[in-house]
């Protein structure tokens, strides 16, 4: 309800500060010369439930975005980078814009198959935040636009469990048999053995992986289900009572059942940093560039950063006194609460095949 | 025994009508889930309005139905009649074997090899991409082939042979005797795999998720949801869906056995 | 060449064309596939790889098997019943029983979690009064149980359209010959309603086998079979359509060899193959 009330109020300041200078749809500075490119189409390829749509009176980002332009945004989703990367490298289809984590970044960059973007041509790149610009994957700024990062932690239903371990091992508890999630995709749930077991994630020693796999064989017997999103409803309805997913997501989650909790684990975490990039088969350069600058528009990224709850990389957001999220203790801990975390880096073929088929082997199991 | 046999029949009813049951319920949720339920409205068939990928979703699913419909009782119906006058028993049984293909064969078989053509296809002419609406019309066309061949073939020899000849002796040129003699004969043949090319191409979506690229159709988009979390107006979608489905066959069953009387 | 088999040429030949790009190129450039390497050089390795997943073939086998058989057994009495009927009701019934599969079969199937859950309506009830809760989902039963609800029109409505053609007049002449009810069906309907049955069983195990999304959404995504095994490779990048290509091959082997031996049970010589 609050979240409501704060997005009401925060549209009532809106309306009241437009009749002076503040935000106006029609005086949206989107560089270039969009009046040729109306009635073009724009593929948007991004993560389910990860742009503001307009419901609960928040503003649904694309309808603005073709309202001003009248650029035609064709939006598709996916749940796994590697979904995205295959679709992308099949040939099969071709996207204008994507949104894919760090890691794939690296190696879609390495496979040549993103465009430079000029960043000095998007008047709002100047909101992102410095920590956020030269990332490994991605060090003179040239491929990507940080869109939104975060932490994985561990979701817990307090009225099922009581003060569990703030471990990754909990998830391998088994008081917890039959209630318990885990990703159905293979390099988070690597990560969560991999934690367990204190190695590197992105390690190149072929055993470390074999062990993990093994880990999470023996994890296999005490769970639920593997999911991605489906945690929600899974989680959401008491159905389940433990899983590990994204920080913001519980966020989300809680708000529709507050017996929902949160850690993160002490082995520490994977913290990813999601960028709006242009792959190289795009067909509309220039709408493309205008939609990363209309992202960064700071009541479009504050609209985006409430609706996904995660953590924001645009100072004008995590400025903004009015945020829903300003300051909260998941999203942007203090340094003293900062878990240990590491990045996923691209993997080097093999050890990825590798892993891959250590993926259905414990599938198979 | 016979209250026995109704009792069967009607356990079996429920058994396919619970899930129906429970969709249509929870269309008329009145919270954001299809798990509890917590009041009776119409909040989301009035949110399904604005719901434009699904709507969007639902057009592309009609216009594939029915053009791969059309096209593939033309093709078939022009192929059937053909493959009924074959007289080489080997080709026959050839062309038969492999119209049978895609029918017997997986679906999920049949739309990976039918999108490593596409795919390869596209690299060779160097298009920047190669599935769309064109490639998942033709694997429509290519699946619901088989059904409407087979369901006018037996209609076909059912029919005298000698008729259309005599309407060639007669003076007709062959287009006309197709027309005036044989076409008759075979249109409930025709009709049946029409509506069933249309049911299947309606209902498909293991082949259509592998070749449909950004022209996604409704199943594709119901799937993508049931990937994240399912909200009611997909259930209400459906709900309507089925009732339109229900009213229609109800009116079909009436008008049939009004004739059917008149005939008796 | 005379008039006639210029015409009938001209009718069968675009369909020709077609099957040829659309059905058989298709097959060899996935067996191409299934046996090159990521290069596009020649192996076997990928087909030496199938061993991997032999407990997903095997599981799929299973559950097909088991779903195909427990149709079976609930779609014949039905079948039988309804032949039974005054025509009317035949009619009505049947179209209830094809009704549901206008329906999108995802959103049907995944009703069912919303029917077996934890939190679901059975498990509610059963708390309700006083019982303990079942284990529903997220088990072999809960797949199994998707196959048997998403395919069991393809069974009854074969073997009903069978039944339904029996001549009435050799039912009484068996009766005269001094049958009871059952020897009635033993003899007489059996035997006759088994092309229905065959039918039947190839439309039902045939999908079974192959399906990818009922394990899924039913059984936690932890079984994994066979069709998932191939959805799974294909998603996760062209390094992998070797491998999936040669999945797929055996499967289609495999569903061959199941409907070769399907029918040596009839003796349907028209096109080779019954549906």
């Amino acid at each position: 309800m609050f979240k409501k009330f704060s997005v009401l109020l925060l549209c009532l300041l809106l309306i009241f500060s437009c009749t002076g200078c503040g935000y106006q749809y029609a005086e949206l500075s989107l560089e270039g010369d969009y009046t040729g490119l109306e009635g073009t189409v724009l593929n948007v390829y991004n993560w389910g439930e990860y742009i503001s749509e307009g419901s609960d009176d928040s503003i649904d980002v694309n309808k603005e975005f073709e309202r001003i332009t009248g650029i035609k945004v064709n939006y598709t989703t996916f749940d796994s980078n590697e979904v995205m990367y295959s679709q992308l490298k099949s040939g099969g289809v071709s996207y204008d814009i994507i949104i894919p984590s760090d890691y794939m970044i690296e190696r879609l960059k390495n496979e040549n198959m993103l465009k430079k973007i000029d960043l000095s041509t998007l008047s709002n790149y100047h909101y992102i935040d410095d920590y956020y610009k030269n990332l490994y994957f991605d060090q003179n700024n040239e491929y990507s636009v940080p869109y939104s990062v975060g932490m994985v932690g561990v979701i817990y239903n307090s009225s099922m469990i009581k003060n569990p371990e703030h471990s990754w091992k909990a998830l391998w508890d088994k008081k917890y048999k039959d209630m318990s999630l885990t990703f159905s995709n293979p390099r988070d749930a690597f990560m969560t053995a991999q934690m367990i077991l204190g190695y590197d994630l992105n390690s190149t020693v072929k055993s470390e992986w074999e062990e993990a796999a093994e880990l999470l064989k023996k994890q296999k017997k005490y769970l639920q289900s593997y999911v991605m999103d489906e945690i929600y409803g899974k989680m959401e309805t008491g159905e389940a009572a433990i899983g590990p997913y994204y920080a913001g997501d519980f966020l989300t989650m809680q708000e529709n059942n507050e017996d929902l909790d949160f850690f993160y684990p002490k082995e520490g975490t994977n913290i990813f940093v999601d960028s709006i990039c242009i792959p190289s088969s795009c067909t509309n350069y220039e709408a493309a560039k205008m939609y990363i600058n209309f992202l960064l528009e700071p009541e479009i990224a504050l609209a985006n950063a409430e609706y996904i709850g995660y953590a924001s990389p645009h100072t004008a957001v995590v400025e903004n006194t009015e945020y829903y999220y300003y300051g909260n203790e998941y999203l942007y801990p203090k340094e003293e609460n900062m878990p240990k975390v590491q990045y996923y880096h691209d993997i080097d073929p093999e050890i990825r095949m590798l892993y891959e088929n250590l993926w259905i082997d414990v599938k198979l199991y | 025994m016979k209250a026995l046999q109704r009792l069967y029949v009607a356990l079996i009813l429920i058994f396919l009508y619970a899930p129906v049951a429970v969709m249509v319920m929870f269309s008329f949720n009145s919270a954001e889930s299809v798990w509890i339920f917590e009041g009776f409205s119409l909040d989301w068939y009035k949110s399904l309005i604005f719901d434009e990928a699904m709507l969007t979703a639902l057009e592309h699913t009609l216009i594939i139905a029915v053009l791969s419909a059309l096209i593939s009782t033309v093709l078939g119906t022009a192929a059937a009649v053909g493959i009924n006058a074959l007289q080489n028993k080997l080709a026959k049984k050839a062309i038969m074997t492999v119209t049978n293909i895609p029918m017997m064969n997986a679906d999920i078989v049949t739309g990976i090899s039918l999108m490593l053509l596409f795919v390869f296809i596209g690299k060779f002419l160097g298009l920047n991409e190669s599935l769309g609406f064109i490639t998942v019309l033709i694997a429509h066309i290519t699946f619901n082939l088989p059904y409407v061949i087979l369901s006018v073939l037996p209609k076909l020899k059912q029919t005298d042979s000698h008729l259309p000849e005599a309407a060639l002796d007669l003076g007709c040129t062959p287009f006309k005797a197709f027309f005036k003699v044989v076409l008759p004969s075979i249109s409930t043949g025709i009709a049946t795999g029409m509506i069933m090319a249309f049911t299947l191409s309606l209902d498909d979506f293991v082949i259509s998720y592998f070749t449909c690229g950004h022209y996604q159709t409704l199943p594709i988009v119901i799937y993508n949801m049931t990937k994240k979390t399912v909200t009611p107006d997909t259930y209400a979608l459906s709900t309507i869906i089925f009732v339109s489905v229900f009213v229609l066959l109800v009116l079909y069953n009436a008008l049939q056995s009004k004739t059917d009387k008149r005939r008796a | 060449m005379n008039k006639k088999s210029f015409g009938n040429r001209i009718l069968t030949s675009p369909y020709i064309v077609w099957s040829a790009i659309f059905i058989i190129v298709p097959l060899i450039i996935m067996v191409y596939y299934a046996l090159t390497d990521a290069n596009g050089v020649f192996t076997l390795s990928n087909i030496a790889g199938i061993g991997k997943y032999k407990k997903a073939f095997g599981l799929s086998i299973l559950y097909a098997v088991i779903a195909t058989i427990i149709t079976l057994l609930l779609a014949y009495p039905m079948a039988y019943f309804m032949t039974k009927m005054k025509i009317s009701s035949q009619r009505m019934i049947m179209m209830i029983v094809m009704l549901p599969m206008w329906m999108n079969f995802l959103i049907r199937t995944y009703s069912w979690i919303t029917i077996l859950a934890n939190t679901g309506i059975i498990n509610t009830f059963l708390k309700s009064i006083g019982l303990a809760p079942l284990k529903l989902i997220n088990t072999p039963g809960a797949v199994i149980l998707g196959m048997v609800y998403d395919f069991i029109p393809y069974m009854i409505l074969p073997i009903y359209s069978v039944m339904s053609k029996i001549d009435n007049s050799l039912l009484e002449a068996s009766s005269d010959l001094g049958s009871n009810s059952f020897s009635k069906l033993r003899r007489v309907i059996l035997p006759l309603s088994m092309p229905g049955v065959i039918s039947g069983i190839t439309m039902v195990f045939v999908p079974c086998v192959s399906t990818f999304y009922i394990s899924q959404k039913l059984g936690g995504n932890k079984t994994l079979l066979i069709g998932d095994a191939i959805e799974y490779l294909f998603n996760i990048g062209p390094d992998f359509y070797n491998v999936a290509s040669a999945l797929s091959l055996v499967l289609m082997l495999l569903i061959l060899l199941s409907l070769a031996i399907m029918n040596r049970f009839s003796d349907d010589d028209e096109g080779g193959v019954i549906i």
